[in-house]
């Protein structure tokens, strides 16, 4: 059957957390395991039997690192991909109700929206057969995973009925506890959706027409998918949710970042082994899952991983040790430097002998359900300790201490700094 | 002639090498800091010297035993059972030292400079006073006694302990030469010198003080002995500039005792002792430290004003810094990063110490 998959890549006003990262690439573009967020989601879509096109939406201007990774998307998986950029930022469900009709081109009988910004295995194929095989062609499905008590607060919370897999109850980020099963941020819809969108989208006109305000237009036409239509669908007997226990992360913040790549790191032994670097007689000590891309040159004393992204042309010299971090393309080691816990930005240098280091923030490895906190960068009045985050073309001098620090693009530092932002 | 050496107990501002070791058996710039006093007094013509101590130790007692024979020097023990402070102790030690009738020497056992001890005896000869003692120029005078004295003879005005208000900028450098007389202005109790015997003596107008020409450090405590390492390294360069080490790597003065081995790419120095038996790996950066026998620095890490103690083993890629001082036989796991971090002996440190703090 003809499918589509729109991605939801949002805008320059979302993804602040992401920031000093962001002012140079959108975030959906930003490597993950050596690939830009984003592809793991076509990669996915693409692979199911039936997807006729992706798009992908946001408000970005047009862009030329978005561009070009259209470009070679669709030349690497062989489907349309294409761009559908919102006039304005329209929430999850108004971007998708303004664009129905490209959704709907060619006859699509359903279509996955997805969030760019999260890291997932995609069981979309598994979604699409629990969705025939309950037979209503009008429902729609929302991908479910579970969380600890506490942290299922953060989320969207599903109550569902334990046979039907119906959705009896949706609340977005309740204060009080509801449910363990959380929304993924991962949808199958129908075309029947755009009528409940409708329906929320004349509401709001109609409460808009009371208020007397000059933009009520465009503001009408900001839907939240979870808030405005997901609470009224619950109970109804149109929205299911499709649980799974494959791995799941948001990608919130540069932390985030480095546990979605190890999520993703460990997921190529099955689906990309070609992939992780291997040991070799004369190279460079691998431990663990390590991404090298090909065109990187790396010293055969280093010892990389576990869970290290080394990006295009990177050097790496004599005796250097990193872990845990991801190393974006062009980037300079020198020799004997330690980078642990770090996002080293495009182009930037560490000079010898320096230490770079932060804080990570995974979730608790002793329970199954925890999920990565979404950390806020100060808590009473100090920096919490993070992961330290080097922007593009900032120079590290040799022999200091970087701890806990997130530097902005094309700073040359000429001390040791800890818990601290430099501008 | 001969000398009594303050020694006392347990050295407790050098813990935690002082757990391990007596602090007079501590190593400074490879030879025990003791060693550095008894050689010097040994050059001055002291044939017979006296440790005041009041803590009794096997090992200070064996390492004096052998030093007799090297040295061709007598030396004594004399236990305070109870702590008798800076007088006391002279008292205790009263008959070993006035036997002769000769000025003796007293020294706190802390001291490191170039010590003057034959100009000292020349100069406490000439004036034909009581005692005489040792100043130098500091430049924070309030930490010690003060001492002010008449500029042309040397004769001592007044003696301030940590005066609170600027008196004079020199200081007592904790190196004496008395007349056996001074021992009857000491009764055996808990005295101190400086606050009690000197302010009478300067009274009494028998007390001069003669300045210290070169460096000087009351190396106590960690900090100040990485400061005391840094300025004998630098006399040594001035006056034996063949015993300091050279080659590919080695910035400025940089001691390295003939046993140690130093790995390719290093880069060590300046201001650094290395100790018998030490093993710096590959691409090692050491600046301002001391590392004590037997140790091993494993490759690619950087130390800079630390003192790894004996035996210690130190991680690859470990960052250490700010006066961090490892005990004996202390393991530092790789990628660790120690700020300021004081570690007891026998302690194997598995996370990184980002903050000064002491690990126990």
């Amino acid at each position: 059957m003809p499918l589509k998959a729109v991605i939801l890549i949002g805008g320059p006003q979302k993804g602040t957390r992401f920031r000093p990262l962001s002012f140079e690439v959108p975030k959906p573009l930003f490597p993950v395991a050596g690939v830009p967020m984003v592809q793991h989601h076509i990669e996915a879509c693409a692979k199911v039997p039936g997807m006729k096109e992706i798009l992908l939406m946001g408000f970005y201007q047009p862009h030329e690192a978005l561009s070009r990774f259209l470009v070679s998307a669709q030349q690497e998986f062989k489907i349309p991909i294409r761009y559908l950029q919102e006039y304005a930022a329209l929430g999850t469900g108004g971007g998708i109700y303004h664009f129905r009709d490209q959704i709907l081109s060619g006859g699509a009988e359903a279509f996955f929206v997805l969030n760019a910004d999260v890291c997932s295995e995609f069981p979309l194929q598994e979604m699409l057969e629990f969705w025939q095989q309950h037979g209503d062609m009008h429902s729609f499905v929302i991908l479910g995973t579970t969380a600890n008590r506490t942290q299922a607060l953060n989320y969207g919370c599903i109550v569902a009925n334990a046979d039907t897999q119906e959705v009896q109850h949706y609340v977005e980020k309740p204060s009080t506890f509801v449910s363990e099963i959380i929304n993924c941020g991962i949808y199958l819809f129908t075309p029947a959706i755009f009528q409940h969108i409708g329906e929320v989208f004349q509401r709001n006109q109609q409460e808009l027409a009371l208020e007397e305000s000059s933009n009520g237009w465009q503001r009408a036409e900001v839907i939240r998918l979870e808030q405005d239509v997901f609470t009224a669908l619950a109970g109804s007997g149109k929205l299911y949710v499709y649980k799974t226990d494959g791995f799941w992360s948001q990608i919130k913040s540069a932390g985030s970042a480095i546990y979605a790549s190890r999520l993703y790191l460990n997921q190529y032994s099955k689906s990309h082994p070609e992939r992780l670097a291997q040991n070799k007689p004369g190279g460079p000590v691998i431990r663990g899952n390590v991404y090298i891309h090909p065109t990187a040159s790396i010293d055969n004393t280093a010892v990389l991983g576990p869970n290290v992204s080394i990006g295009e042309g990177v050097t790496v010299g004599a005796g250097v040790r990193v872990r845990e971090s991801i190393v974006l393309h062009g980037a300079s080691l020198h020799d004997h430097t330690c980078v642990l816990n770090t996002i080293v930005g495009w182009d930037s240098t560490i000079g010898r002998w320096a230490r770079v280091e932060g804080t990570p923030s995974d979730p608790n490895p002793n329970d199954p359900y925890a999920k990565i906190d979404s950390e806020t960068l100060f808590r009473d009045g100090r920096l919490t300790p993070s992961i330290t985050i080097l922007g593009c073309s900032v120079t590290i001098p040799a022999e200091v201490v970087i701890l806990n620090s997130i530097v902005l693009p094309h700073k040359e530092l000429s001390r040791s700094y800890k818990n601290q932002i430099i501008l | 002639m001969r000398a009594l050496i303050l020694v006392g107990g347990f050295g407790t501002r050098l813990r935690p090498l002082t757990l391990s070791r007596p602090k007079p058996l501590v190593e400074f710039c490879n030879k025990a800091v003791l060693l550095h006093q008894l050689e010097a007094l040994r050059q001055a013509g002291v044939s017979h010297v006296v440790l005041a101590v009041s803590y009794m130790s096997e090992a200070l007692e064996a390492a004096m035993r052998e030093q007799e024979q090297r040295l061709g020097i007598r030396i004594s023990m004399s236990h305070e059972k109870e702590p008798l402070g800076t007088a006391g102790p002279l008292a205790l030690a009263r008959d070993l030292l006035a036997e002769d009738g000769e000025p003796f020497f007293v020294l706190n056992s802390d001291v490191i400079c170039e010590f003057p001890f034959e100009a000292l005896a020349r100069f406490h000869r000439h004036h034909g006073g009581e005692g005489s003692l040792v100043v130098t120029r500091v430049e924070e005078p309030a930490k010690y006694g003060v001492v002010v004295c008449e500029a042309d003879t040397g004769r001592i005005c007044r003696f301030v302990e940590k005066p609170r208000v600027f008196v004079s900028n020199k200081i007592n450098a904790g190196l004496y030469i008395f007349n056996p007389g001074i021992l009857q202005r000491i009764q055996l109790r808990p005295t101190s010198i400086e606050k009690e015997i000197f302010p009478a003596m300067a009274q009494d107008g028998q007390l001069y003080a003669m300045e210290l020409q070169g460096f000087w450090m009351d190396i106590g405590q960690p900090k100040d002995f990485l400061t005391g390492m840094c300025m004998y390294l630098q006399a040594l360069r001035a006056q034996h500039p063949e015993k300091l080490h050279s080659g590919p790597g080695v910035v400025g003065n940089v001691l390295v005792d003939p046993s140690a081995k130093i790995g390719a790419n290093c880069v060590i120095g300046p201001n650094v002792t290395i100790g018998a038996g030490v093993v710096v790996e590959d691409g090692v950066r050491i600046k301002r430290c001391t590392v004590l026998e037997g140790a091993r620095i494993r490759s690619h890490s950087w130390l800079e004003s630390c003192i790894v103690g004996w035996s210690c083993s130190v991680g690859q890629w470990v960052r250490m810094e700010n006066v961090t001082v490892l005990g004996e036989d202390v393991i530092v796991n790789d990628e660790l990063y120690l700020n300021g971090a004081n570690v007891l002996p026998h302690k194997s440190i598995a996370e990184s110490v980002p903050e000064p703090r002491i690990i126990m």
